[in-house]
């Protein structure tokens, strides 16, 4: 098997007593092996990566090591002494703390009571000391170097600080190893900075850091060493700057995989009429005087900081945010978008940042998600035709290679890049004519990545409008006829790929450093 | 060293009443509350003066009237709170009436006072075991006790009122002193539990985000359960105050639709419904505005059923003042 020969076994070069050492791990759910006898093992001080597709177990490995499931086989050992890690609190009392992606922080408590939640201190009488809470929590925040008012109400801050306050959450109760999960999903670019910089002033203090992210840039960026992990296997553990790009991809993926994000020039007809006309749309305060068009087999980009308008943008264009003022056309015909029922009518689909509270209801099956914009196609008088439903249903996710047990599996237990295939397998089921996708590959993993890349170059094949929204600028620059940039809500520049050098290029000028 | 100084994270859009009220300055909705009292107060001080509305005895029949209502809406603020709802209440303060009433005749007043909280202990741990330990939505579970303890009462009472054999009962929980006594002690403990102790706190985290509060260690079924053990053990001392005051007798349909006027309660005072915010102080002044109301009004002269309708309207404005940006309470 590739990449058994780059494996450096116990790469404890300063004879260093590993932090963390689990052995032959072994994890299977009612039949289905996970986990198939890893090894991982973690230094002090060092930003391990952890990197692997949807389902290669990366996240039942964390888990384990977290108390949240119990292993069927293998041993932990913390500073060289097994353990057995049976629940939540164990692990967190072996000095294990997890930066949860989504959930440890309640949004209607404050930063403070957050922070010490569980190990607040009490006065004589058994009360709560919050005063107590938020100086300690001033401590914190002052080591880490960031300025959060210990007092905000956690719901009425921004998803960074939600991250950060993780992490002091951690660190004040005496966490010795962090599990980061993709902890830049929604950060901006100086807030990466930030929390990178963070990072290394906590591994100087001898913090260990479990690094989990679909990023290459971010993982050779910040990490010291990196196990890729495929099907429940060990592929590799290495160095990270003995390994390149291609290398950690071709680990993941099992395949060689070039050029996926490599800009092929493709021919645009513009002397046509567009197919999507934007004039003059005004949307409150956060849409100014917004007009482009797009013709039929175009890809348009749209980049921008948080905020300067281009979810805004999508929003509107689906009808979920009222237009005061200004047309959209399609075909030439002037549409009106009252609410997203409009837009679909129209032929505009969008597909939402946060697929799982926008884009899926969790709780019901593959199959009904899927069909859910297409339920008038399977009548029979007023009766929905079961078979044709499932029929369509098997076919998409035979296409996106949705992988699921059965298309009746609730799609919340689908791995994160299976659920957005499910998202965008919905809005294809469709046939819409233009096609926003607002974030599409976030949390998404390096193969997944590559199959909606590819796809949103096929849907644009196939003569279809397609409007991507990405941070990720890599991703933008390999699908993208044209780039929409946009500022406070207007249109600041519309830049054709071609002229668009590199990345570095269009970073600075979304920075509004014009190059 | 790079300082995080980073901006706060923009607004969604808000399309709320409130939230285009307040962009003009502070944010008042936490107080609408006491706002909507202290108006409300000055109205009627203003237009019913000549109708004896600030006649010392008329403005302490507000607390007096209101002390059923605001005991058993403090631990409903708990309740819901953690996320979780008691239609169980009213009922139950019946059946307490009840319960006193035939611990009185088996030993005077001790008795009476046990068998009534006897009665809210077991019901108490019967929702909460039914919520957490077999997993039944706790809007079903206390829906169906509703039933079961009216129809339980009016069984073994053959609809009949029992008497509480013991006076002593009716001066302790029912003298027009004792029962403003009583509400300011039942506010005093809650909104010292609420704030001040690892129990009110992990009540608040588990209503917040129970994940969350999972993944921070807090057995979230305990506290639900103990939280409707509360809500119970408070249902049946509302049950005592209403007995003591209505010719110290217990009777099964006492306390019928107590759960909605306790819930109003606790909606108006501020907390969510959707769990993770309370506050106890703006429960009872809940209780006591809608006893306000009530008592104003009717010094108008206006019949009890136009007064329903009146009160109704008042609380979805008052609600509808407080949304927020997430349209949430």
């Amino acid at each position: 098997m590739q990449g058994a020969d780059t494996v450096t076994e116990h790469g404890d070069l300063l004879g260093r007593r590993p932090a963390i050492a689990m052995s032959a791990i072994r994890k299977s759910f009612s039949g289905n092996v996970v986990l198939d006898g890893v090894d991982f093992e973690l230094l002090p001080g060092e930003v391990h990566v952890l990197a692997g597709g949807n389902g290669a177990g990366k996240s039942t490995l964390m888990k384990i090591l977290q108390g949240v499931y119990s292993m069927d086989s293998g041993s932990i050992e913390i500073d060289g002494l097994p353990v057995s890690i049976g629940s939540i609190h164990e692990a967190r009392a072996a000095g294990i703390g997890m930066v949860f992606q989504e959930f440890s922080l309640i949004p209607t408590l404050s930063v403070a009571r957050n922070v010490f939640l569980g190990t607040e201190r009490r006065s004589s009488l058994g009360f709560l000391d919050d005063s107590d809470s938020i100086a300690r929590t001033r401590t914190v925040f002052a080591e880490m170097g960031v300025t959060i008012d210990p007092t905000t109400i956690m719901e009425d801050l921004g998803t960074a600080f939600w991250q950060l306050t993780e992490i002091a959450k951690a660190i004040a109760q005496n966490a010795k190893v962090l599990i980061l999960d993709e902890p830049t999903a929604s950060l901006a670019k100086d807030e990466v900075d930030a929390l990178f910089a963070l990072v290394h002033r906590l591994t100087e203090k001898g913090i260990s850091v479990i690094y989990i992210s679909h990023r290459m840039d971010e993982i050779f960026r910040i990490g010291d060493r990196i196990t890729v992990l495929r099907d429940g296997q060990r592929m590799l553990t290495s160095s990270i700057n003995e390994l390149g790009p291609a290398d950690v991809v071709e680990a993941i993926v099992g395949r060689k995989v070039e050029g996926a994000f490599d800009w092929k020039p493709r021919c645009v007809d513009r002397s046509g009429a567009p197919l999507l006309e934007v004039r003059h749309l005004n949307v409150g305060t956060r849409l100014r005087d917004v007009s482009f068009s797009a013709h039929p087999g175009e890809i348009i980009g749209l980049a921008g900081l948080m905020g300067a308008g281009r979810t805004e943008l999508a929003r509107a264009l689906f009808g979920i945010d009222q237009i005061d003022s200004g047309d959209v056309l399609i075909n030439g015909q002037c549409v009106h978008l009252g609410n997203s029922g409009d837009a679909i009518a129209a032929g505009i689909a969008l597909i939402p940042e946060d697929r799982r509270a926008q884009g899926l209801v969790l709780e019901h099956s593959v199959r009904d998600n899927l069909l859910i914009t297409q339920l008038g196609r399977f009548r029979r008088g007023p009766l929905l035709n079961d078979r044709k439903g499932s029929a369509l249903a098997a076919d998409l996710i035979q296409q996106l290679s949705v992988r699921t047990a059965s298309s009746n599996l609730a799609v919340g237990r689908l791995s994160g890049g299976n659920q957005q295939k499910v998202v965008i397998g919905k809005w294809l089921g469709s046939d819409p004519e233009i096609l926003i996708m607002d974030e599409p590959t976030a949390g998404v993993d390096i193969g997944t990545k590559i199959e909606i890349i590819e796809r949103i170059r096929a849907l644009a094949h196939a003569g279809k409008v397609v409007i991507v929204i990405s941070s990720e600028l890599p991703e933008l620059l390999a699908v993208a006829d044209r780039v929409i940039l946009l500022r406070a809500g207007a249109i600041d520049r519309v830049i054709e790929r071609a002229a668009i050098t590199d990345e570095h290029f269009l970073h600075l000028a979304i920075q509004g450093v014009a190059p | 060293m790079t300082d995080l100084t980073l901006a706060k994270n923009e607004a969604l859009p808000s399309s709320g009443l409130a939230s285009r009220l307040k962009r003009s300055g502070a944010d008042w909705r936490p107080y609408v509350i006491y706002i909507g009292f202290a108006a409300t107060f000055a109205i009627f001080a203003i237009t019913l003066r000549h109708n004896g509305f600030l006649q010392s005895n008329n403005l302490l029949n507000i607390p007096r009237q209101a002390s059923v209502v605001a005991v058993a809406a403090v631990a409903m603020t708990f309740v819901i709170s953690s996320s979780e709802i008691d239609l169980s209440v009213g009922s139950l303060a019946g059946l307490a009436g009840i319960a006193a009433a035939f611990g009185s005749n088996h030993g005077g007043l001790p008795v009476a006072i046990l068998a009534a909280l006897g009665v809210g202990l077991l019901i108490g741990m019967l929702n909460g075991l039914l919520v957490t330990v077999v997993g039944i939505p706790s809007f079903l579970v206390t829906l169906s006790m509703l039933w079961m303890i009216r129809g339980f009462g009016q069984w073994r009472t053959s609809a009949k009122g029992q008497p509480i054999a013991a006076p002593s009962f009716a001066t302790i929980f029912g003298s027009n002193t004792m029962r403003i006594v009583w509400l300011v002690v039942f506010a005093v403990v809650g909104t010292i539990v609420l704030n001040k102790t690892r129990a009110g706190r992990q009540v608040l985290a588990t209503g917040g985000s129970r994940t969350a509060a999972e993944f921070s260690g807090i057995s979230t079924k305990r506290v639900k359960f103990w939280v409707f053990v509360a809500s119970s053990l408070c249902a049946s001392f509302a049950g005592m105050i209403l007995a003591a005051n209505l010719n110290n007798t217990g009777k099964y349909e006492y306390g019928q639709g107590l759960e909605l006027s306790v819930i109003a309660a606790v909606i108006l005072g501020g907390t969510s419904l959707f769990g993770g915010k309370g506050s106890i102080p703006g429960t009872i002044f809940g209780a006591l505005f809608v006893q306000l109301i009530g008592n104003g009004l009717l010094l108008t002269g206006l019949e009890s059923s136009q007064l329903d309708i009146i009160k109704g309207a008042i609380i979805i404005v008052a609600v509808a003042l407080r949304r927020d940006r997430k349209g949430a309470h």
